[in-house]
């Protein structure tokens, strides 16, 4: 267990040193430059070019990225340009809205899919079943923002049951984090509905059954224990899908989280910003998996055994 | 006389029909049959004979969306079943009647510890606390003769072996003293050894707890040797039934005729070299003149072992030190029980796993030869594997598989290969006119029939067959090995058999050696390891098998060696 821990630590380390990597490269690439974005339309070229040294930017790429990679083992994530914050107090400060609004997303998708597809697997090949799917094909298939400005217009300007958009309350947080848990409701709907159907064939369920089991008790102590351990190696993976839903959700809600903070950074080429977000957004993904591979043995106990 | 007691469960004029896309199909036509008090009942059959329908729907466990009563009546004591309601029918469930399957390593939920699958089964039918069903699910598994039975209760399916998860099987079915046993093929999966071990247990539990058994088996070896009564089952009906010695000795139908005279019967060889003749071919030259067509020398197969990051990690060595040759024209059997080595030998005598040691195929030695070398070689040695249905791809049509290794192989052109393909159809006892059908057109017979014309078109001169019968039927299987003989008279073939069944191994085989936890423990002809067998374990294996004569019963109930 320790060796698979320090095994898995050191590969996270590798991965965020990658996606350090590329992000720096990528950003360097683009065709906006920070430094006439901050001096602003009116500047002449000197005022952009003491803006660029201020900043590093004059130095070749590698001296930028080594620089970068130095601060960064101290733990410091650079100043933002525009608001003259480091970024690591900018993160920590929109990081607890993010999470609550994952937390909620997470929740929203596992119990609608878990729902459904237990629903859907039972009523195998009837109308609940195909009902079912055509609804999870189209949690699947809509576009986040799309599905953001429906439940806004329906359920907020329409209906007025919830706020248009901030943050504070249990009603605030009900749309996005809905928003934020349909497409992957839709995905697990899916996968519990084939993995229960699995199950459901399996020997075991026909023993569990030929002991006189009520129906209930076969399906939920027997069945869905079983249908769920591939189900918690994709939440795992799911937490990076959910890092991009976040960018737009927050966006369209006004929510005070991390992606809102990329939105309006992204918008300003805020470099520092940019990597701060992208960097914590790994590390979640890379947490998320971490974790997965941890609870799995709990569930299962075959793969205690290795 | 006294009037004979009613019996406790009573099956009459059982009809049941499955529902397919094309309407409603008969599968099981007008079964009845009754259990007696303490009676154990064996219904014997092939597969589609409807011998599982029937248990299932004494349990009313049939699958709802495919299956269905239409007609007759299930009675336990006098108790109709077939009426019941889904809450009473529970109760009588798991209750009144028990029912063990044919896949222990399967049929225990592998997330659930043993000791909460016992007491479930048994809270759910005796009112009584978590602790005392504790007590009650370890004098089952001590009744059981499970070893450390307190540690098993805390143990996962995973950590037992096939044995005794079947023993936790029974422990569980027989935990509520049930009056009726279902066992459905309860040691086909198992090893011959420990098959043996089940059904002296069966037989000892029946006589403590007075349940009355209904036996489901194919194997007319387990019938003879469990059976107060048979009833022989085919294509849904009830052919023939009556006390086991009569069904034996005196059978009235041809079909169970047929079904006991297929049985091979170990010992049925005694006295003789090799396999029967099946053709009037002349004699295949002496095999001395020639050099043999596989030799293997110290063979080592390690499974599991990696090197990475952290240094090399060691394996479990699968085979260790196995040596042998196979002459042509001759059959060695490798022989052992599940996890002994002999599948692994096999694969890696076709190069399909890393090994060390020394592999020559007639003799080119195999280590370290390239790909391209090695092409030649191949066309040698060929392989058929245990399922038929697994083993040809569903979207090739028959004639297609058959004529792949050619193409492989570049041999020949495109009607070249049809009219080969058509000669190792007619060859194999199939017309020519199949190949242009798929294998789901096929029954198991006739598919691995495809498989061995498969391995017969690079005209190979030894061929491994991996348990290559052991998913047929007895019927069946008899008319494959008969025709794999032939094709060893006329072509002059040599096979390393590999297979569990002892008595198989005895009609096909001139050379026997028998492999057990990766090594060979006695190896020579067959007539030496099966009348003279010189290891402890070799005994054990032949004393294991089950033996078609039910006057013969409780032979191998003596405790081995």
């Amino acid at each position: 267990m320790a060796e698979l821990l320090l095994r898995r630590i050191g590969g996270a380390i590798l991965i965020l040193f990658g996606v350090a990597a590329v992000t720096f490269v990528l950003l360097y690439w683009l065709p906006a430059d920070p430094a006439v974005q901050l001096a602003g339309r009116s500047a002449t070229a000197q005022t952009v070019a003491n803006i660029r040294r201020e900043l590093g930017l004059d130095q070749p790429l590698p001296i930028q990225f080594l620089t970068y990679l130095g601060n960064l083992i101290q733990g410091d994530l650079g100043r933002s340009y525009t608001q003259k914050t480091e970024v690591e107090t900018l993160i920590l400060a929109r990081l607890p809205a993010t999470l609550i609004l994952m937390a909620c997303g997470i929740l929203v998708e596992v119990v609608l899919g878990l729902v459904f597809g237990i629903i859907a697997a039972l009523n195998r090949g009837g109308f609940v079943d195909r009902a079912v799917m055509t609804m999870s094909f189209v949690g699947v298939s809509a576009p986040q923002f799309v599905v953001a400005l429906f439940f806004l217009y329906i359920f907020a300007a329409t209906l007025g049951w919830f706020p248009m958009s901030g943050f504070g309350t249990v009603n605030h947080v009900i749309l996005p984090a809905t928003t934020l848990g349909v497409l992957g409701a839709g995905w697990y709907a899916r996968m519990v509905r084939s993995a229960m159907i699995d199950v459901l064939a399996q020997d075991y369920v026909r023993t569990a059954r030929a002991k006189g089991l009520s129906e209930t008790r076969v399906i939920f102590r027997h069945a869905l224990p079983n249908a769920l351990l591939p189900i918690i190696a994709m939440i795992g993976i799911d937490i990076g899908q959910f890092m991009s839903g976040v960018v737009v959700v927050e966006a369209v809600y006004g929510w005070p989280g991390i992606g809102q903070l990329a939105w309006q950074a992204i918008q300003q080429v805020d470099i520092p910003i940019i990597m701060g977000v992208t960097l914590t957004s790994a590390l979640a993904i890379v947490t998320g998996n971490l974790v997965a591979d941890l609870v799995a043995p709990l569930v299962d106990p075959r793969i205690r055994a290795r | 006389m006294l009037a004979p007691a009613p019996p406790v469960l009573s099956v009459d004029n059982l009809t049941v029909d499955a529902l397919t896309p094309e309407g409603a199909k008969r599968v099981l036509d007008g079964v009845s049959f009754e259990l007696a008090a303490g009676e154990t009942l064996c219904l014997a059959g092939e597969s589609g004979s409807g011998k599982s329908v029937t248990s299932l729907s004494v349990m009313r466990l049939l699958p709802k969306a495919s299956l269905r009563i239409v007609a007759g009546s299930i009675k336990l004591q006098g108790r109709e079943l077939t009426t019941l309601s889904d809450r009473a029918m529970r109760q009588v469930r798991g209750g009144d009647v028990a029912m063990i399957f044919q896949e222990p390593m399967t049929s225990l939920n592998p997330v659930i510890r043993i000791g909460d699958q016992l007491t479930e089964a048994i809270r759910t039918h005796q009112e009584i606390g978590e602790a005392d069903a504790r007590r009650a699910a370890l004098a089952m598994l001590d009744a059981v003769h499970i070893a450390e039975p307190a540690r098993r209760l805390t143990q996962y399916p995973h950590e037992l072996s096939g044995g005794m998860r079947q023993r936790v099987m029974i422990g569980m079915a027989l935990s509520c003293r049930p009056k009726v046993l279902i066992a459905d093929e309860p040691t086909t999966a198992l090893d011959v050894t420990v098959q043996a071990q089940i059904l002296r247990l069966m037989r000892e539990l029946k006589a403590e707890f007075g349940t009355s058994i209904v036996l489901i088996t194919h194997d007319m070896g387990v019938v003879a040797e469990m059976a107060d009564r048979v009833a022989v089952m085919k294509a849904g009906r009830i052919v023939e039934t009556g006390p086991a010695v009569d069904v034996f000795e005196t059978p009235r139908e041809a079909y169970t005729r047929e079904l006991i005279a297929a049985v091979p019967r170990l010992g049925a060889r005694a006295g003789t070299d090799g396999p029967p003749r099946v053709t009037a071919e002349p004699a295949a030259p002496p095999a001395a003149s020639t050099r043999p067509v596989l030799e293997v020398r110290d063979l080592a197969v390690e499974y599991g072992g990696s090197s990475g990051w952290f240094g090399r990690k060691a394996g479990v060595a699968a085979v260790h030190g196995v040596s042998f040759t196979v002459e042509p024209g001759r059959t060695l059997g490798l022989v052992g029980e599940s996890g002994s080595g002999k599948s692994t030998t096999g694969k890696a005598v076709l190069g399909l796993v890393p090994f060390s040691g020394a592999v020559s195929i007639d003799g080119t030695a195999v280590a370290g030869l390239s790909p391209r070398a090695m092409r030649p070689v191949r066309r040698l040695a060929q392989m058929i594997f245990q399922d038929p249905y697994a083993s040809l791809d569903p979207r090739m049509t028959v004639g297609a598989a058959i004529a792949e290794p050619l193409v492989i192989h570049g041999i020949g052109a495109a009607a070249d290969r049809r009219d080969q393909v058509a000669e190792l159809l007619r060859r194999v006892g199939l017309t020519p006119d199949v190949a242009s059908r798929y294998p789901h057109e096929f029954s198991g017979g006739q598919r691995q029939r495809v498989c061995i014309a498969r391995a017969l078109a690079l005209r190979p001169k030894l061929i491994v067959a991996d348990e290559s019968v052991a998913a047929l039927d007895v019927s069946v299987r008899a008319r494959v090995l008969d025709l794999m003989l032939e094709l060893q008279e006329t072509m002059g073939l040599a096979y390393l058999f590999i297979s569990h069944d002892m008595a198989v191994v005895e009609r096909m085989c001139h050379h026997v050696a028998v492999m057990r936890a990766g090594r060979i423990v006695e190896a020579g002809t067959r007539r030496a390891v099966f009348e003279n067998p010189s290891d402890p374990y070799t005994r054990e294996l032949i004393a294991a098998v089950p033996i078609p004569d039910p006057r013969n019963r409780g032979r191998q109930m003596a405790p081995a060696g």
